[in-house]
């Protein structure tokens, strides 16, 4: 039963993945785009914890969702919003 | 300043220490658990950063300055190489750890590994200070353009 559902989470990560691949590349608006990027940062370190890989987990949570939106928030902030 | 502003100001004051500390036990753990300097050093940073964001720039360099995080930084990467510079001074290689006599401790406690114990700690060092400069200078050289932010 565990490992049934373990596989209905592994897709559902994945599938969300995808989406949120394919969103980045189709959104139009800068900062929609940087935020959707963040949550596919999120969605990537569980599953880096799922392929049992912890360390990383953390260094995708903390440098690919935090200090990555960051900076392209600045970068942002320096250029155009809109593409 | 608006109610925004102070919902973001209370959450980082809250959520800040717990961060740091968290970003310090990984880098001490590095021998232990999973993570280490790089993992550590990477949430710690991003803490200091996070305050730096959501109050503005004179609070986050009264937090640790430009200058500060500069020399930290050099002092990790300096720290790094002189811990390997010992082992070569004490017999081994660049870099060895048992062979050039660290002391090993007992398998399992936080004091114990050696050179690794201190090797994490100067790269934990070394990686928070690279994303606390980092941050700076973008931001500051956004401030010279004459750009709000």
């Amino acid at each position: 039963m565990t490992e049934i559902l373990t596989e209905i989470l592994n897709a559902l990560l994945l599938t969300f993945l995808v989406i949120c691949a394919i969103a980045v590349a189709q959104i139009r608006d800068m900062l929609s785009a940087v935020i959707v990027f963040a949550s596919f940062g999120l969605i990537m370190a569980i599953i880096w914890q799922q392929l049992s890989a912890p360390d990383v987990a953390m260094v995708e949570a903390a440098l690919g969702t935090g200090v990555t939106t960051l900076l392209l928030i600045a970068a942002i902030s320096k250029t155009r919003r809109a593409e | 300043m608006t109610l925004e502003d102070q919902i973001v100001r209370i959450t980082s004051r809250l959520v800040v220490p717990f961060i740091q500390v968290y970003g310090i036990y990984i880098i001490l753990h590095g021998h232990l658990s999973p993570g280490g300097g790089f993992s550590g050093g990477a949430i710690f940073g991003s803490s200091l950063v996070l305050v730096a964001l959501s109050f503005n720039l004179e609070v986050g360099a009264k937090q640790i300055s430009h200058d500060t995080s500069s020399i930290l930084e050099s002092g990790g990467a300096l720290g790094f190489i002189l811990t390997g510079l010992v082992a070569v001074v004490l017999g081994g290689n660049f870099l060895s750890n048992q062979a050039a006599g660290f002391p090993m401790g007992e398998a399992g406690e936080l004091f114990s590994a050696g050179a690794i114990f201190i090797i994490t700690t100067f790269l934990g060092i070394k990686v928070a200070s690279t994303i606390i400069t980092l941050f700076y200078n973008i931001i500051e050289e956004e401030d010279k353009s004459g750009a709000s932010h």
